[in-house]
């Protein structure tokens, strides 16, 4: 390993931030309207492509950047080249379309398995459909073994030790062989800050396209076809304890939460 | 008969929540179909486990191996797979922790049947199966229907369900391992507790809680004094910790802590489950968000529908007036 570094593919999603932004149901009522919405690499995306980053930094080798997404999302592949990868790829085809995470994973699959790599990171889950399946399932196709949201890793001969996180702040400590997929968990590290000249530099790597034919999959692999989960209705969700609104001037609202606090005699 | 299993989760000697979680939605989905429970357990030494569980189905498939003493997806997966082509449950049923995470996906893809992920409700309509889960952080909810298969995988969110005990009286099944080789590719080491933490937000009664509306880590020190005047605690969500702005004993939610104070003020906090988790039992919940339509509302007492910023100073002047302190 020492000695010819190691060949890692990252795969991202290029997703819209939502967890600050109001969003609204569309007229299909099957999806969110996304006009107004700013997309950016997903969020635990970005924590992989700085872990593999780090990982060539130290031990050498190359990074690739792969994506499943229209045109848009090569603003996240640059984004990934200006961090440090090598070379970007991005899946695209009309027939993509409505693909749940078992249709992605088949077309990343079909997308990787001829290239060689040592490790696959991609994101523990993404922040659009939370599936939490990708990583795991595109282990399987590539008959190779997994760990799910790692918080460590630390590389040997062959061999990864990776921490990954359970619950209430507990971890387990888990060796796997490689090569192996790892999905990463947010906190791993800290994503660096890519500079101006860096996101100039990236613009001059290429981003390799591919489609369904190229990858050597059909129509019935991919989309909704392909695809085990299929959304039926999109939905505001039920209100466990509905909230009572207050209203009023920043002074009139401090003034009532006072109030309130103060009548549970917590004051 | 039509069965539907459900994985028990265990760790450290003690079947988690999720496990009676799913034993209760199993139960009402038999009682609607008409079909059997089947509670799957895996484990070194687990006849008191499978014992408890035993009042929860109608059957407890007991599978002991040394090498099944903790959770490895890989051996997990080679004995679920052998049960399952056996068998041919209708469903399965695993909690979406980080150990059906870790097991789930790569399980239904080896043996090809459709998996749901994180689901909140399921719901068998004549040949349809169909589950409720949630995207974009839980700001909306979606019904998905399942490719029609044989058998379906799912796993389900942690307290989607009340667990209730129905005092069944189950019968215990005791399996052969058919783990016969040893596990290779992946590897158990050991548990990896948490650093000894400074603060113990578990134990304060009233907890300030802070997230990504706190926007930069210089801003935090307001908030801070705020807590100091009320004589309550600062606590956060994920994403704070993940920047490294605060140590992780202040996080609240699923992977941080759970807490139970008489009064928590969220600012900037949307309300991702996993937060919500970790704190919707609070007594007294005050939420201050500019997303009107933020989840983190659902769960609340009150909420305040305006940027954390506009609050934050009048309410200090209010509380130190109020304390007869200067501000």
């Amino acid at each position: 390993m020492a000695e010819r570094g190691l060949n890692i593919i990252v795969c991202v999603k290029h997703v819209p931030e939502t967890a600050e932004a109001e969003i609204k149901i569309d007229s299909t009522g099957k999806a969110i309207e996304k006009a107004g919405l700013v997309f950016d690499i997903n969020e635990c995306d970005d924590y992989a492509l700085e872990e593999a980053v780090r990982v060539k930094e130290k031990f050498g080798g190359s990074v690739i950047a792969v994506t499943v997404g229209p045109e848009d999302a090569d603003s996240t592949l640059r984004k990934c080249l200006a961090r440090g990868a090598d070379k970007a790829i991005r899946l695209t085809d009309a027939t993509f379309g409505g693909s749940d995470g078992y249709a992605i994973a088949k077309i990343l699959h079909n997308a990787i398995k001829g290239l060689p790599f040592d490790l696959v990171l991609t994101g523990a889950l993404a922040g659009d459909d939370g599936c939490t399946m990708v990583g795991p399932i595109l282990a399987e196709l590539l008959r190779i073994p997994h760990a799910t949201m790692v918080k460590k890793i630390e590389l040997g001969e062959g061999v990864a030790k990776v921490n990954r996180e359970l619950e209430g702040g507990l971890e387990e400590a888990v060796e796997v062989e490689l090569p192996a997929v790892l999905t990463v968990q947010t906190g791993i590290n800290e994503p660096r800050y890519v500079s101006i000249l860096g996101i100039r530099k990236a613009m001059k790597k290429e981003i390799k396209v591919l489609g369904l034919a190229d990858i050597g999959l059909s129509e019935n692999d991919v989309g909704e076809a392909g695809s085990w989960i299929k959304i039926e209705s999109m939905f505001v969700p039920p209100v466990e304890k509905q909230a009572e609104f207050i209203k009023g001037t920043p002074e009139e609202i401090a003034a009532k939460i006072v109030e309130i606090i103060k009548s549970r005699g917590l004051i | 008969m039509a069965e539907i299993f459900v994985l028990a989760e265990h760790r450290q000697g003690r079947i988690r929540d999720i496990t009676f979680e799913m034993l209760t939605k199993g139960k009402k989905l038999t009682e609607q179909i008409n079909a059997d429970l089947t509670v799957v357990l895996l484990g070194k030494e687990a006849k008191e486990h499978a014992r408890t569980l035993s009042e929860y189905a109608k059957k407890v498939l007991l599978i002991e191996d040394t090498k099944l003493e903790n959770f490895n997806s890989e051996a997990y997966q080679r004995v679920l797979s052998n049960l399952i082509n056996e068998h041919k449950p209708l469903l399965l049923m695993i909690g979406h922790t980080s150990f059906g995470v870790d097991l789930a996906p790569s399980l239904a893809a080896s043996l090809k049947l459709p998996l749901a992920t994180d689901c909140i409700d399921l719901e068998f309509d004549d040949e349809t199966f169909l589950v409720t889960r949630q995207m974009y952080g839980g700001k909306v909810n979606v019904r998905a229907r399942v490719r029609k298969a044989e058998s379906y995988v799912v796993t389900i969110r942690q307290a989607a369900f009340e667990a209730q005990k129905p005092a069944m009286n189950g019968e215990i099944i005791e399996k052969p391992s058919s783990l016969a080789e040893e596990i290779t590719k992946k590897r158990f080491i050991g548990y990896v507790l948490p650093p000894p933490g400074g603060v113990d937000i578990t134990a304060a009664d009233m907890l300030i809680g802070i997230g990504r509306g706190i926007k930069d880590e210089n801003n935090i020190p307001t908030v801070e004094e705020l807590a100091k005047s009320l004589g309550g605690v600062l606590a956060c969500s994920r994403p704070i910790v993940d920047k490294g702005w605060l140590p992780s004993d202040r996080q609240v939610g699923s992977s941080g802590k759970t807490v139970k104070p008489k009064l928590y003020i969220a600012f900037g906090i949307s309300g991702a489950f996993q937060h919500v988790l970790g704190m919707k039992n609070s007594d007294l919940i005050i939420a201050i968000n500019k997303d009107p339509n933020a989840p983190i509302f659902s769960f609340s007492d009150y909420g305040v529908v305006e940027d954390m910023f506009k609050i934050l100073s009048p309410l200090q002047s209010k509380i130190c007036e109020l304390k007869g302190q200067k501000t």
